[in-house]
């Protein structure tokens, strides 16, 4: 008997979410391909810098970061679509949240593997990378930026893997290949009433823990850039602000996600257009939090007026990086809102094409934050300026289909919706919910006459 | 303990570059040429610095010899990941070439831009190499440099005052770019020992220094122009 035949008899939901499991398509294979090549032409690249050193690279003095430095803050920023907006929905018990939760877990534990290797790739010496270890340094924001990221990536491992769980019994109790991989993965879990509310404390606990930690990270990354004296670097809210646009490109990146998912695996019956709609509806606020935070940031430039601030400030405005500013400021605030601010626009189409604007737009986001800045120095430098090699475009390139790669493997084994999480919404939530709605109308109060 | 300094004459400097050479010579910087120029990737240890004022025919033009600060509140060294960057007793800010990893964030920290990066492997064409200093080490691809006040001369005469059985005096200790100077606009000494001119020079009323405004605290000063 093959995979696709156990699946036969069973529910709805196990059928559907279970399918890519045990059935592959001619289109995965190709996909499959094309990322692998685009990999495999990033990593020679890579080789190359290697060889030959940064100079392969469109690096110069004073423009000493660029598109790696660049992509690292994008793709953990990215990386806040999952942890954060799941856990975010968890505790708020938003009953939507059941179909969402396990797509957005994923592409935070694996993004943020794919963020993490841009510093490295970026250094000059990769060899010495663990001189960090041995010599860290305490008081420098990229130690704090390791350790940091090291505790984000082990908290949405744990958080990613202890509420699937359930799931991977489930899947070695139906003796799917790789068996062995279930069984192991499954830790012997029975799925008993006890055994289930245990985990489900388990889950509130990290639900809550990792929040802070996934603020903590893009904080500190925007550290990295406030703590030195640079121009439109040095600004306190560079904190909150890069939190803010970290959020807001993952839940770009997560709807983004969403509907692909829903298409190759036909999940438009899990995938309704309420997520879209309410995914949509959060954008909104994320975007209009992320308007106030960079018009709050170019007015405090602007308005202070200082020299050193203002040769940044201009560039941008414009300047040579007129074009990358104003995309940005079009894809990020005049695009989604004006798609998100309308329920008849924030269906399925809708909230992809603006996600599509959103997650491009952050990438310059983070471009107009780096490049500008660097090539404008305090004591400026003559004709400074920067265009990257094909080794960074190939690299960047590189980056985001090892990513689709890895996120495209991993629903082959394990299923991108949660089991689970959905049976028990239909078998309990409905009864809880209506119970916690009239928990929230008024008491009956005893009338006594006067 | 000395707190070596140095005050820069803006009024005898005329521009002649002849530090920015000593200075290569001596560290055994890497010969640019033309690509590095182009592509903003020549190593500099000590930079004369130009700035244009006015249009033709009133056109006034200033150089600023540009050395390491050596700030006593250096933004680089707090940041570098792995302490390969680090002020000495004597407030000399050096660089641990073996121990850094090329992160780049101490230069980005600088807000003299007075670190340079290897982008590419050191070129030293052989011609070159019978004139290297043995004093001085070369650096590796991958490695952030910098200015050291000449370091290694300080080390020298140290030596050679203890084998003499004297203390140190002014003249043993003088770094190349200083010592190249043919108009003397470079001096160089201890900032805390009254003997020493640039001890005098710091309180002269042209004396100031750059980016004061950001509270680095650079042992670099400059004596601005008097017309």
């Amino acid at each position: 008997m093959n995979d696709a035949d156990k699946l036969a008899g069973l529910s709805q939901d196990e059928r559907v979410l279970l399918a890519p499991l045990v059935r592959t398509t001619r289109w995965f294979w190709i996909w499959l391909a094309i990322m692998a090549a685009v990999t495999a032409w990033g990593a020679v690249a890579y080789v190359l810098q290697l060889r030959y050193g940064l100079g392969r690279t469109g690096l110069n003095t004073p423009e000493y970061w660029g598109i790696y430095i660049i992509c690292f803050v994008f793709f953990i920023g990215i990386s806040h679509a999952g942890t954060l907006i799941s856990a975010i929905l968890r505790i708020s018990n938003a009953e939507w949240r059941r179909a969402i939760t396990r797509s957005a877990e994923f592409i935070t534990v694996l993004v943020i593997a794919f963020g993490a290797v841009q510093p490295v790739i970026d250094l000059g010496r990769p060899d010495r990378v663990l001189n960090v270890i041995v010599h860290g340094q305490a008081w420098s924001p990229l130690l704090w930026d390791v350790c940091s990221i090291g505790l984000y990536f082990t908290a949405s491992s744990i958080y990613l893997y202890v509420p699937m769980i359930p799931d991977l019994a489930r899947i070695r109790d139906l003796k799917i290949r790789p068996t062995w991989l279930y069984w192991f993965l499954a830790i012997g879990y029975e799925d008993t009433p006890r055994s289930r509310e245990v985990l489900q404390r388990i889950i509130a606990v990290l639900a809550v823990v990792v929040i802070p930690i996934a603020v903590s990270v893009h904080t500190v990354i925007a550290w990295i850039f406030a703590l030195t004296l640079r121009p439109m670097w040095h600004s306190t809210i560079f904190g909150p602000y890069f939190v803010v646009g970290a959020i807001y490109s993952g839940i770009a990146a997560l709807i983004i996600a969403m509907a692909i998912l829903r298409r190759v695996y036909r999940l438009g019956a899990y995938f309704k257009n309420v997520h879209f709609n309410n995914m949509g509806i959060l954008m909104l606020v994320m975007a209009l939090l992320w308007t106030y935070f960079t018009f709050a940031e170019y007015l405090t430039a602007w308005y202070g007026g200082e020299e050193a601030e203002m040769a940044t400030f201009w560039s941008k405005v414009s300047g040579p990086y007129a074009l990358p500013f104003w995309l940005m400021v079009v894809s990020c605030f005049v695009v989604p809102v004006a798609l998100m601010c309308r329920s008849a626009t924030r269906g399925v189409w809708g909230t992809t094409i603006a996600s599509v604007f959103v997650v491009l737009g952050m990438w310059l986001e983070r471009f107009n934050i780096v490049v500008p800045t660097s090539v404008h120095p305090r004591l400026e430098m003559p004709a400074a300026g920067y265009w990257p090699s094909w080794v960074e475009l190939s690299i960047m390139a590189a980056t985001f289909s090892g990513f689709i790669l890895v996120y495209m493997v991993a629903t082959k084994f394990f299923p991108i919706i949660s089991l689970w999480e959905i049976q028990e919404g239909r078998e309990e939530s409905v009864q809880e919910v209506s119970e916690r709605v009239a928990s929230y109308l008024p008491d009956d109060v005893e009338v006594t006459s006067p | 303990m000395a707190r070596w300094g140095m005050v820069i004459d803006l009024d005898r400097c005329n521009g002649c570059q002849s530090c920015e050479v000593a200075c290569r010579a001596e560290n055994n910087v890497a010969v640019g040429g033309p690509v590095a120029a182009r592509e903003n990737r020549t190593v500099f240890w000590l930079r004369v610095l130009t700035e244009v004022h006015g249009e033709w025919p009133d056109v006034r033009t200033r150089f600023v010899p540009r050395p390491c600060m050596h700030c006593d509140r250096p933004p680089c060294t707090a940041v570098c990941p792995v302490g390969a960057t680090t002020k000495d007793d004597e407030g000399i800010i050096s660089q641990i070439y073996p121990r850094c990893i090329g992160c780049r964030y101490c230069a980005n920290a600088c807000p003299y831009t007075a670190k340079s990066f290897n982008w590419k492997r050191p070129n030293h064409p052989p011609s070159s190499l019978p004139m290297l200093n043995p004093d001085v080490s070369t650096r590796p691809v991958g490695v952030i440099e910098k200015c050291t006040f000449c370091h290694h001369r300080l080390q020298r005469a140290r030596e050679q005052a203890r084998a003499e059985g004297r203390p140190l005096r002014e003249r043993d200790y003088v770094p190349a770019c200083a010592e190249s100077c043919p108009t003397g606009a470079i001096v160089f000494g201890d900032l805390d020992n009254p003997h020493h001119r640039v001890a005098e020079l710091v309180h002269d009323p042209r004396a100031f220094r750059l980016l004061e405004e950001l509270g680095t605290q650079p042992k670099v000063y400059y004596l601005a122009e008097e017309h």
